[in-house]
C-alpha cells in the first residue's frame, strides 16, 4: 500500500508562548519545537500497516525550513521518503491553506491511504485531515482508534463521546484522521537516525496562491474567568493550609 | 440569517444543540432557523420549536437516518442553497468534526471551529478560539463570502441559557443521492464495560502527565485512600495503559462534577477541562505556572506535586 503521512511541527507542550509586537501570533523565533502528538501517532500506524501489507511510507508536511527537523525524525523512526512543501506563508496558515499547498504536492503520487493526527497542538482546527480528502478526491474518517485494510477496503473504528466506538467501512483511497492512543510509539533508532540521513526529502514549492480563509485579528493571553486562590509555600505549609480550607471553608472533606 | 444545525441520535436531541441556539441567539439582531435532519425526526423537531427561534426546519430523508458524512454534507448542502444563511453554527460534537471540514471544503466557505465566544472588533463579528494547549486566545474573523461555518465548543455556553418560545415548523426536500454515500457505518457499541461510575464519586484524585511513572500512580492512590476518594485520569495516562481506560475524565471518558476534584500534574487541556469543569471546588497541582488548569481551579499550588502530595498526606493523616 502506498501510504502517506501528514505531520505538522508545532511548539513544545512546556513552551511560554510569547506575543509578538503586533499582537497577531507568537514570536517563532523564542519557541522550541516538535512533532504534533496526534501526527506523531498517524506515523505509527502508518508504519505499522506497512509492515502488515507491504508498501512505502511517505511523510509530508507543508512548513517553513524548519520543518525539516520533524520530517528527518520521521524519517528516522521508519519513514520510507519525505515531501517538504516550503514556504514561510504555512508556518501560521489556516487548514485550508495547508490543505491546498500539500494537496498540490501529494496528487500526482496517487496513495492509497493518507493518515494524519486529528488535529494539531497549536491551532488546534481539527480541520486539515478532512479538507485534504476533499482536495485529493478522497473519503474520510475521523478520530480514528483502529485501522483494519481487507479486500481492497477499509475498517475503521471511530472514537465517539463518552467511551462510545463506532465501526465504519469506507473503500480505498481515503484519509484517516488518526487519534493519540491509537497505539504505542516506537523510538527511533541509532541506525534509523544514520539510515534517515540518506533517504529522499523532495522539496516543493507551495502553490503561488495560497487563500486564507481566516484571519487573527488578535492573539493574547485569556482573561480568567474564575478567581483561583493561589497556595504559596513549602510543601508542609500548603499542605496545611490548602487541607485546613478544603475543610473550613470549601466544606469538601 | 442564522442557520444552526441541530445533533440528534435515535430522535434524541443532543443537549449541545441547546448551547449553540443560546449562542446564535446572542448574536444580536439576526433571525434563527434551527434545521435537525435525520429519517423521521417530528420529536426532535417539537422539542426544537420551544426554542426563541424563527423556524426549525426539518430535513428528513431514509438516507439521512444513520449519520454519514457524505450523507450529511449532501443534505446540507442543499439546506444552505436554499435558505442562503450568512452563518451556519454548530455544536463542536465528535459528529461535526467528521463532516463540518467536508461541507466548508465543497463550499469553499470559512470554517471556524471551537469557539468559545462571539464578540464585536471594530464593527465586526469576530469569534474567540483558543489555541497552543490552551495558553492563547485568539480573535478570530472569516475571510471572503459567506456563509461562515463556525462550531462552538461543549459548553462555552450553558443550555440553560437558551431563550424558550414558540417557532413554526416546516419541512424542507432536499434531494439526495444514497448511492454516493461511501460510508457504511456499523452500530454505536460502549467501550469497556464501566465498572465504576465516576460521576457518583464525591471526591476524585485524578493525575495526569505530571505523574511521569506508572509507579507514581500508587502515591496519588493513597492520596485517594486518605481523602476517600477515586482515582481517574487524563487520556495520556489511560493510553499508557498506567490506569484503565473506565477512568479516563475528559471528552473521550467520563464527564464527572464531584465536590472535589484534585488535579495533579494535569495541564488542563480543553479535552480534559470539559469532563470535570463543572465540579464543585477544583484544587490544581502543577508544576508550570501557565498551565490551563489553573484557569478553572478554584485553588491552585505551582509546585512539584512529588513534594506537596506525601505532605497533603500526611497532613491529612494528622486530621
Amino acid at each position: 500500500m502506498k501510504i502517506a503521512v501528514c505531520i505538522k511541527q508545532v511548539p513544545t507542550r512546556e513552551w511560554q508562548p510569547r506575543i509578538n509586537d503586533a499582537g497577531t501570533w507568537i514570536r517563532d523565533q523564542d519557541a522550541s519545537y516538535e512533532t504534533n502528538e496526534p501526527d506523531a501517532y498517524a506515523l505509527e500506524e502508518g508504519l505499522r500497516l506497512k509492515e502488515r501489507a507491504g508498501g512505502e511510507v511517505v511523510v509530508c508536511c507543508a512548513g517553513p525550513a524548519r520543518v525539516s527537523q520533524v520530517l528527518r525524525e520521521a524519517l528516522a523512526r521508519g519513514a520510507d521518503r519525505a515531501i517538504h512543501v516550503e514556504d514561510d506563508r504555512l508556518g501560521a496558515a489556516d487548514a485550508f491553506m495547508v490543505s491546498d499547498a500539500l494537496a498540490a504536492a501529494m496528487r500526482d503520487e496517487h496513495f492509497d491511504l493518507v493518515l494524519t493526527g486529528l488535529q494539531s497542538d497549536d491551532q488546534g482546527f481539527a480541520q486539515t485531515g478532512v479538507i485534504l480528502a476533499d482536495r485529493l478526491g478522497m473519503t474520510h474518517a475521523t478520530i480514528i482508534m483502529e485501522v483494519q485494510v481487507a479486500d481492497g477496503a477499509l475498517r475503521v473504528k471511530r472514537e465517539l463521546e463518552g467511551g462510545w466506538f463506532q465501526w465504519v467501512g469506507l473503500p480505498l483511497p481515503a484519509v484517516l484522521t488518526i487519534q493519540s492512543g491509537i497505539n504505542t510509539l516506537r523510538y527511533a533508532t541509532l541506525k534509523g537516525i544514520m539510515a534517515a540521513k540518506k533517504k529522499d526529502v523532495r522539496k516543493v514549492a507551495a502553490p503561488a496562491t495560497l487563500e486564507a480563509s481566516q484571519r487573527i485579528l488578535k492573539l493574547y493571553v485569556p482573561q480568567k474567568q474564575k478567581r483561583t486562590e493561589m497556595i504559596t509555600g513549602g510543601a508542609a505549609d500548603v499542605a496545611k493550609t490548602l487541607v485546613r480550607k478544603l475543610r473550613e471553608d470549601a466544606r469538601v472533606l | 440569517m442564522i442557520l444552526v444545525i441541530a445533533e440528534q441520535h435515535d430522535n434524541t436531541l443532543n443537549r449541545a444543540t441547546w448551547e449553540t441556539i443560546a449562542a446564535a441567539q446572542q448574536f444580536g439582531g439576526q433571525e434563527i432557523t434551527v434545521a435537525v435532519l435525520g429519517a423521521s425526526v417530528t420529536a426532535v423537531a417539537a422539542e426544537l420549536a420551544t426554542a426563541a427561534v424563527a423556524e426549525v426546519l426539518t430535513v428528513e430523508n431514509p438516507a439521512l437516518g444513520v449519520y454519514t458524512a457524505d450523507g450529511f454534507v449532501q443534505a446540507l448542502r442543499g439546506l444552505i442553497e436554499q435558505v442562503k444563511p450568512e452563518y451556519v453554527l454548530l455544536p463542536h460534537t465528535y459528529q461535526t468534526r467528521d463532516f463540518a471540514p467536508q461541507l466548508a471544503a465543497s463550499l469553499r466557505r470559512p470554517l471556524l471551529t471551537d469557539c468559545t465566544a462571539v464578540k464585536s472588533v471594530d464593527g465586526r463579528t469576530a469569534f474567540v478560539r483558543l489555541m497552543f494547549h490552551g495558553k492563547l486566545a485568539a480573535d478570530v474573523v472569516p475571510q471572503g463570502d459567506p456563509p461562515c461555518i463556525v462550531t462552538f465548543q461543549i459548553g462555552a455556553y450553558r443550555v440553560d441559557q437558551a431563550q424558550k418560545g414558540s417557532a413554526p415548523i416546516a419541512c424542507v426536500d432536499v434531494g439526495l443521492d444514497a448511492a454516493a454515500i461511501r460510508q457504511k457505518p456499523e452500530a454505536p457499541f460502549r467501550g469497556a464495560k464501566q465498572a465504576v461510575d465516576l460521576s457518583q464519586a464525591e471526591r476524585i484524585v485524578s493525575v495526569g502527565r505530571g505523574i511521569k511513572s506508572q509507579d507514581n500512580v500508587a502515591l496519588a492512590e493513597k492520596l485517594a485512600q486518605a481523602l476517600d476518594a477515586e482515582v481517574a485520569a487524563s487520556r495520556p495516562i489511560c493510553d499508557a495503559g498506567w490506569l484503565p481506560m473506565e477512568r479516563q475524565v475528559g471528552s473521550s471518558g467520563q464527564t464527572v462534577a464531584p465536590k472535589l476534584y484534585l488535579a495533579l500534574g494535569i495541564s488542563g487541556a480543553i479535552q480534559h477541562l470539559v469532563g470535570m469543569k463543572g465540579s464543585r471546588t477544583i484544587v490544581a497541582i502543577n508544576k508550570d505556572a501557565e498551565a490551563p488548569i489553573f484557569e478553572v481551579a478554584d485553588y491552585g499550588v505551582v509546585g512539584d506535586i512529588f513534594e506537596i502530595v506525601p505532605a497533603l498526606i500526611s497532613e491529612l493523616a494528622q486530621g
